[in-house]
């Protein structure tokens, strides 16, 4: 492991720098068969059980193009505000290693299938333009496994094995042009931009978007160039980003870590940089010398793409509403205010709400479990919220619980931490955690008999004329009951036994 | 009963439907003269004798049944080892390859199977097609059965030696700037590079995928265009083949008429660097076509002079990255894996230990031509030439019907003669190469003996794009009325071999 | 002057990942130096208005439906590997991350 670099903290290194990005994100289309061959693409099968000679890349194979890949190409190009080619080309990206079949990756060079577009983020109530230099298709590789070094990682490993189902599953890259924003603002922009993203293409219906399993991969260039210079600073590329939280972490992380090498001196080394989850830093991959050519170069083996106008017209008219334009009208919808709302969206709870909302819940409540409970559950796993493994329905489910009187709040967040840690559906969590809420009335009454006894001047006071003071009398016979009774009926049975 | 293996396909396809002879017994006579006579030529890489008598088998028992076969059903035909076939040694040529058995058929090979026909074996080749005698090859050189001390021509000597020592009647070739056609004038036999997109290249072992294309070899015109109808067509596995009906070709030959005919003779392809028999022959031919009723006129292709340095890019260029695959880590060779070297040092020992010079010196200069920097010199120029290549035949094509040529400057040359200059072997392929750069259809069909050697000499013929009927209309022309000179068809020349024991 | 070095060999083979010998650089150099000779006569004749040509045949937009094959078994997938482990394919270890 590299040594920790040295770091400024953040307020001092915007104090002297300006950030400028760039993100690359990586997107795995959910097209039913990969880019150039049948094969299937369902996460998580058996290792090499959906291969072929394509794209095993054995000798003799040959690729043809997924028509479906290219038409989510062509959707995503047109939510981007980009021009769609009249004719584009694939070329190969000529470089080794034992995760790509061919040692070739069939990918676009200079002839993307759409460029120059735009799209637009709120971050706190601001707009931020970020413009889009292109977007084109390529496939991706195998994935390795590293056996014999610590933890799996590459260091240390005696061999690797390679299963190639990942091989081959048509790719999006979708590439920013350098964004330059407020310095502080310039990480919730990554962030904010790549969850806008994650949203469109949800909408699109053209991928999974799991960040968690690597169906959208983000790739941050950053450098940094002193306050107000015109010059741009070295940038390095910065991998391995699998989560929102992650973006702007590593994003903040490498400006705070470049400032401190520029400041003491030194210099930026183009390279490329591996994010680290557990420990919050960048290490040194590899440097981007001279020695790396791809030699790019028309792909042979297939022949160019010209999507007809008509087509790209055809696919403009099913596109679904702008991302800015569904914030609004959900806002409107949910009644939320701005604050509230921008933390639904950056708490990437926008989605999972609406699906909460239309199985019947207010958006008040589903918002208050989305960004309470689960939000704090995320946090604390290192996760995005729908990588939690907690639906809309479950929700849903709980809430229904809690409106029929089965669980009140304190309870529901018990059974939500058992769906976390994914003990069963909520019924079993209660029969297992012993959660149901006492509605038997005898016992409550009881109950209800011990506090009064035991706090004669609560009574007191309540019947000299100040009702509020029952409040105490519910309090006591709630932690009586563990807290498992439902407080409304309590407060119902406290008033009628001393008549108010 | 006479000798099996001296028939025509036809021929034997006619025996068998009489009943006068089985599959299984045309398989054996060839499998047994394969026997007797490939130590000394070398074309088969391997003999799938087991394979073959078993598809022999189902082909007659099928007959027996009543089935309707196809008009090649149960002959006998030598694969070039570049085409994979499912479970069968498949090598290309190289070591890099040796023991792999591909878990696949290609489209060629589904089809020759589909249409019952019995493949014998896999034929020596230059290492991964690179090279115009087989010298190249990992596994030896293949041997000219006219001249056991020549070469039988390259890369595809394997399987022209194997039509000229009657040890198979049918062949297949792959022609990337002449493979099929050079060995074909070098063996006195027919070989055809068909449109490119006009047959499907999934399973061919890539060399440059803009020019590969795959294509029959036989030893008369008619067997040749009845392999090509079996072979070619519309493949969805390749995204360059061509949505279209095959050229009619078997009815071109049957035909064989080419009054009115008009024929193209390339101005550049001759003179200089020509051997005289091969001229003399070449001009005879033509002299004979026009007595044929065909009207002949000369024609310049300024450009073609630019084909042979824009292959020399464009090939390289392609098979550089093609033959990246080859590595050590999915299949064939593994070289070094110690446990301590990495995957970079073993992949780059495995290459250094798997391929031959040739294949070296090919993939460093495309490495070289497509780096940055370079490129536009090289492979951007390499590719405008093409243009200027293809515009050549565009203009010549609004004149005439067909272009003709040498099909080689010379004859087969001796072993070892040019192993080590690399530039004059390229040199072999100048009248090949432009179509190949251009796409269109070609051939090569015996016309003799030259002169001064005593080695046959192929007539070269270039048809637009999809017109490769022309080519066996020509073809078929020049073999009816050669034969009628010489009492018999120019094979009947080759000397015999000495049979082993 | 030779249009390609040694060095320049070196380097190219490093790219294409061949670990030529001493042997083979010296006699490969000066062959590719010849050959390049050759090749680069391209420059003489195609002026800038001619368009390239990287395919023969102008044929666009061939692709397939969106439809699955079947795939080989892992025996199959495997059949023709050096090594295999886990039914996955063993290679040696990787020192450098993915570009």
């Amino acid at each position: 492991m590299t040594v920790v670099a040295d770091v400024m903290d953040l307020e001092s290194a915007l104090e002297q720098f300006d950030p400028v990005l760039g993100l690359e994100v990586h997107v795995e289309l959910n097209t039913r068969s990969k880019m150039f061959c049948g094969c299937g693409t369902v996460f998580g099968a058996p290792p090499n059980t959906q291969t072929c000679p394509v794209c095993l890349g054995l000798p003799g194979a040959l690729p043809v193009v997924n028509e479906r890949a290219v038409e989510s190409a062509i959707k995503i190009g047109l939510a981007l505000n980009c021009e769609i080619a009249e004719w584009c080309r694939f070329a190969r990206k000529n470089y080794f290693y034992p995760d790509m079949p061919k040692n070739f990756q069939t990918s676009q060079y200079d002839e993307p299938i759409a460029f120059n577009g735009w799209t637009e983020v709120v971050v706190d109530g601001e707009t931020y333009r970020i413009e889009i230099e292109r977007a084109h298709m390529e496939e991706d590789t195998g994935k390795s496994t590293h056996v014999g070094g610590a933890t799996g990682r590459i260091h240390g490993a005696s061999h690797s094995l390679v299963d190639y189902n990942r091989a081959g599953i048509p790719l999006i890259e979708i590439v920013t042009k350098t964004i330059e924003v407020p310095g502080e603002k310039a990480a919730a922009v990554a962030r904010a931009y790549v969850s806008m993203l994650r949203d469109l293409l949800l909408a699109l219906d053209v991928s999974d978007v799991r960040m968690d399993q690597g169906s959208l991969r983000c790739d941050a260039n950053v450098s940094l160039k002193p306050k107000g210079s015109p010059v741009l600073g070295t940038r390095t590329e910065t991998k391995n980003v699998n989560s929102f939280r992650s973006i702007e972490r590593a994003v903040t992380y490498e400006i705070t870590r470049q400032a401190a090498v520029l400041a003491s001196g030194g210099k930026v080394i183009q390279e490329t940089r591996h994010w680290h989850e557990d420990t919050g830093i960048t290490t040194s991959g590899r440097e981007k010398s001279d020695a790396e050519d791809y030699r790019y170069f028309p792909e042979p083996d297939l022949v160019p793409i010209a999507p007809s106008r008509d087509w790209v017209e055809e696919l403009r008219k099913t596109l679904p509403e702008p991302p800015p334009a569904r914030r609004a009208r959900l806002q409107a919808e949910w009644g939320f205010t701005d604050l509230v709302m921008r933390d639904v969206v950056n708490g990437g709870a926008q989605n999972l709400i609406e699906q909460t909302v239309a199985l019947g819940v207010t958006p008040d409540a589903a918002r208050k479990w989305w960004l309470g409970e689960l939000a704090r559950a995320a946090n604390e796993a290192g996760k995005d919220l729908d990588a939690l493994g907690v639906g809309a329905e479950q929700v849903a489910e709980v809430q229904k619980l809690v409106d029929e009187g089965a669980l009140n709040d304190k309870l529901a967040r018990e059974v939500f931490d058992g769906l976390v840690k994914g003990e069963g559906t909520p019924a079993e969590i209660m029969a297992a955690r012993g959660l149901a809420l006492v509605s038997d009335d005898s016992a409550l009454g009881e109950a209800v008999d011990r506090a009064i006894a035991a706090n004669p001047d609560v009574v007191e006071k309540v019947q000299s004329g100040k009702p509020a003071a029952a409040g105490a009398l519910i309090g006591a016979v709630m932690k009586d009951m563990r807290g498992q009774a439902d407080a409304a009926k309590v407060r119902e049975l406290v008033n009628a036994k001393l008549g108010i | 009963m006479s000798d099996l293996t001296r028939k025509t396909a036809v021929e034997l396809a006619d025996l068998m439907s009489s009943g006068e002879t089985s599959s299984v017994e045309i398989t054996q006579a060839h499998l047994d003269r394969i026997g007797a006579v490939d130590n000394a030529v070398h074309a088969f890489l391997h003999v799938d004798t087991e394979g073959a008598l078993a598809q022999a088998a189902a082909v007659d028992a099928k007959r027996a049944a009543g089935d309707e076969l196809g008009p090649l059903a149960g002959v006998p035909l030598a694969l070039k080892d570049v085409l994979t076939q499912e479970g069968v040694p498949t090598t290309a040529g190289s070591k890099i390859l040796e023991g792999w058995k591909p878990p696949y058929d290609s489209t060629v090979v589904q089809r020759l199977k589909a249409a019952g026909i019995v493949i014998l074996g896999k034929t020596n080749m230059d290492e991964f097609a690179m090279g115009s005698s087989t010298e190249n090859s990992a596994y030896g050189t293949t041997h000219n059965p006219w001249d056991l001390n020549r070469i039988p021509g390259g890369s595809g000597g394997g399987s022209s030696a194997a039509l000229a020592a009657y040890e198979a009647p049918l062949a297949i070739g792959t022609d990337t700037g002449g493979s099929i056609r050079q060995p074909g004038a070098f063996t006195g036999t027919v070989g055809v590079k068909p449109t490119y997109g006009g047959t499907s290249r999934y399973g061919l072992i890539a060399l440059a995928s803009s020019l590969d294309t795959p294509g029959p070899c036989a030893r008369t015109t008619l067997d040749a265009a009845l392999l090509h109808e079996v072979i070619a067509g519309y493949d969805p596995m390749d995204s360059t083949s061509i949505d279209a009906p095959v050229p009619p070709v078997v009815a071109a030959a049957r035909k064989g008429d080419v009054t009115g005919l008009r024929i193209g003779v390339v101005k550049e392809l001759g003179g200089e660097g020509y051997q005289p028999g091969v001229e003399a022959r070449f001009h005879e031919a033509v002299e004979l076509l026009t007595k044929l009723g065909a009207e002949v006129v000369e024609v310049s292709c300024p450009h073609f002079q630019y084909a042979l340095p824009a292959y020399y890019l464009i090939l390289p260029s392609e098979a550089s990255s093609n033959l990246a695959k080859f590595d050590g880590m999915r299949f064939g060779l593994r070289v070094g894996d110690d446990g301590v070297n990495d995957a970079e040092k073993v992949m780059s020992l495995t290459r250094e230990a798997g391929f031959g010079d040739e294949v070296k010196r090919r993939i460093m200069l495309g490495t070289h031509a497509l780096s940055s920097g370079y490129y536009d010199a090289y492979y951007g120029q390499a590719q405008k030439v093409r243009t200027l290549i293809a515009r050549d035949f565009a203009r010549a094509y609004e004149q005439v019907d067909v272009l003709v040529s040498p099909a080689t400057p010379t004859t087969a040359f001796a072993i070892g003669d040019r192993i080590d200059d690399p530039i004059a072997m390229y040199k072999n392929d100048l009248c090949t190469i432009p179509s190949n750069l251009a796409g269109n259809a070609a051939a090569s069909f015996p016309v003799g003996l030259a002169d001064e050697d005593g080695l046959p000499v192929g007539f070269h013929v270039m048809a637009p794009v999809m017109r490769d009927d022309l080519l066996y209309q020509v073809g078929s022309a020049l073999e009816a009325a050669q034969a009628e000179q010489w009492g018999g068809v120019l094979m009947s020349k080759v000397p015999e071999l000495e049979v082993a024991r | 002057m030779p249009s390609i070095t040694r060095e320049e060999v070196a380097h190219l083979a490093r790219l294409a990942r061949i670990e030529l010998t001493d042997e083979e650089l010296d006699h490969l150099a000066p062959q590719l130096d010849q050959i390049i000779g050759l090749v680069a006569q391209v420059s003489d004749v195609a002026a800038d208005d001619i368009p390239p040509t990287s395919h023969a045949l102008p044929i666009t937009n061939v692709m397939r439906q969106d439809e699955n094959r079947p795939c080989l078994t892992p025996e199959q997938a495997l059949s023709g590997a050096p090594a295999a482990e886990e039914q996955r394919f063993r290679v040696p270890r990787i020192l450098t991350e993915e570009a």
